[in-house]
């Protein structure tokens, strides 16, 4: 008798599998939306150091750690405030523009199943904060992303959003007097603009962390498309 | 990982991570904007802008919302070009000029501006900074001095030149004729204190502040677009919020 074949690799295995895993849009955007943040953000510090306050004149002024506080120089984009609006209002097209693109590829691939968190992803979520809590002991099956990745790359496609809309209540506060008014007006989506900013920071130090900690093999494919790590099954 | 190939890619991935990183930060370091190099690609961008904010997102029927007159911020801040607060040395001579493309060029006293219908309103004031306050304003709406010049069809723009130093702004005929473009006398039910530009200045809620020139002594029509004074540094043209 014979041995019989071998059964194939489990999902985790010590010799992974080479799968495809980004589409080239998704990578392109990824990337782009990365360096363009920075942009925005560092040229958003330029312009907040012109008035480092948010409420109406007078008061009382909204709480904000970085009340009349100016932000280091080598956090600045621009050199003064024209500067920093002009590199402002160039750089949101392009931001605007990949984030359009990302999400078109979302919906026209299918791939926004994967990605987007659904009242079915809450028990996973749960099991997932269990298993980093060291609740339990094996790592829970998953697809392209766990629950919980869902649940933060959702959130970080609606803060986009956000960024982008608060954006527009302040560029343009009487044109959009409707959308100004619906972040409680132009101070107030000044605020909400500017904290999106804090979330994303805080958004990108923990990613790349758990990229790093996590999955190392995400980076790679971040940026050829092609993934060999502890996570190959793809939903 | 368990070849040698994998730990390298994931090495240069990591190098290209830190590539990008440096790069953004290298980028935002030392407050650059632009350098000769970028600059004038960042200027055309704005000249852009301005066409999206004049010609798009700009609507002349579209009004500001208004503000009951217990919402007044206490202290509205305001801000000259000259070393001190300009002021006419003998205000009966002060005429305002309406020159330049027009078939009935004119020389208006304020005696001559406050006969003609008054608008007032109370509304929110953007500085191009990022605060905000909000004032009462009146006076007679640009549109009535355009009625009444007879623009010739191919006046575009308005300059509006002031005795505050060299301090100047370039309209777009559209924005001047928007009915809550006025020329103001009058500021919180008061005449229109030396600070915020005595004896006439410009003003509209669809303008950012830099946009509202004050110290008026001139508005020429003209078929190109004029300058300005912070325009011409660096600031957006159209200005429109």
């Amino acid at each position: 008798m014979t041995a019989p074949p071998a059964p194939p690799a489990p999902p985790v295995s010590s010799v992974p599998i080479h799968v495809k895993r980004h589409h080239w849009v998704v990578r392109l955007t990824h990337w782009a939306t990365f360096v363009l943040l920075a942009g925005m953000i560092a040229s958003g510090l330029q312009i907040y150091t012109a008035y480092a306050r948010f409420g109406e004149r007078g008061g009382p002024y909204y709480i904000n750690p970085f009340q009349d506080r100016e932000f280091p120089h080598w956090s600045r984009l621009g050199g003064w405030l024209a500067g920093g609006l002009n590199w402002h209002f160039t750089l949101m097209w392009p931001f605007i523009a990949g984030g359009l693109l990302y999400l078109s590829y979302l919906v026209i691939s299918g791939e926004w199943r994967s990605l987007l968190f659904r009242p079915h992803d809450i028990r996973g979520a749960i099991e997932m904060q269990k298993y980093y809590l060291r609740l339990r002991k094996e790592h829970p099956a998953q697809g392209k992303h766990n629950p919980l990745q869902k649940l933060a790359y959702t959130l970080i496609i609606l803060l986009g959003a956000l960024s982008v809309l608060t954006g527009f209540a302040i560029y343009k506060p009487t044109q959009f007097s409707w959308l100004t008014a619906l972040f409680g007006g132009f101070q107030a989506a000044r605020y909400w603009h500017f904290w999106a900013v804090w979330i994303f920071t805080a958004f990108i130090v923990v990613h790349v962390i758990l990229v790093f900690v996590v999955d190392p093999a995400s980076l790679r494919a971040m940026i050829t498309g092609w993934y060999r790590g502890r996570f190959p099954s793809h939903d | 990982m368990t070849d040698g190939t994998s730990a390298r890619v994931d090495r240069r991935g990591f190098l290209t991570l830190g590539l990008a990183g440096g790069l953004s930060s290298l980028v935002a370091a030392c407050g650059w904007d632009g350098g000769n190099a970028i600059r004038p690609a960042l200027l055309d961008v704005s000249r852009l802008n301005d066409w999206v904010g004049e010609k798009i997102l700009f609507s002349k029927n579209r009004l500001a919302p208004q503000y009951p007159v217990s919402e007044r911020t206490a202290h509205l801040p305001s801000y000259f070009i000259s070393p001190m607060t300009p002021m006419l040395k003998d205000p009966a001579k002060w005429r305002l000029l309406v020159t330049g493309l027009v078939r009935k060029p004119m020389s208006l006293s304020l005696a001559d501006l406050q006969a003609l219908p008054r608008t007032t309103y109370t509304v929110k004031h953007h500085c191009v900074e990022g605060w905000s306050a909000i004032a009462t304003w009146h006076g007679v709406r640009v549109s009535s001095i355009v009625e009444r010049c007879d623009p010739l069809a191919e006046a575009r723009y308005i300059r509006f030149a002031s005795f505050d130093s060299d301090y100047s702004n370039g309209w777009d005929l559209a924005s001047a004729m928007h009915p809550q473009t006025i020329l103001a006398y009058g500021m919180n039910d008061n005449p229109l204190p030396p600070a915020h530009g005595a004896p006439l200045r410009l003003y509209s809620p669809t303008k950012l502040g830099y946009k509202l020139t004050k110290y008026l002594v001139s508005m020429t029509f003209s078929a190109d677009r004029p300058g300005g004074y912070w325009e011409d540094q660096g600031y957006p043209w159209f200005g429109g919020v």
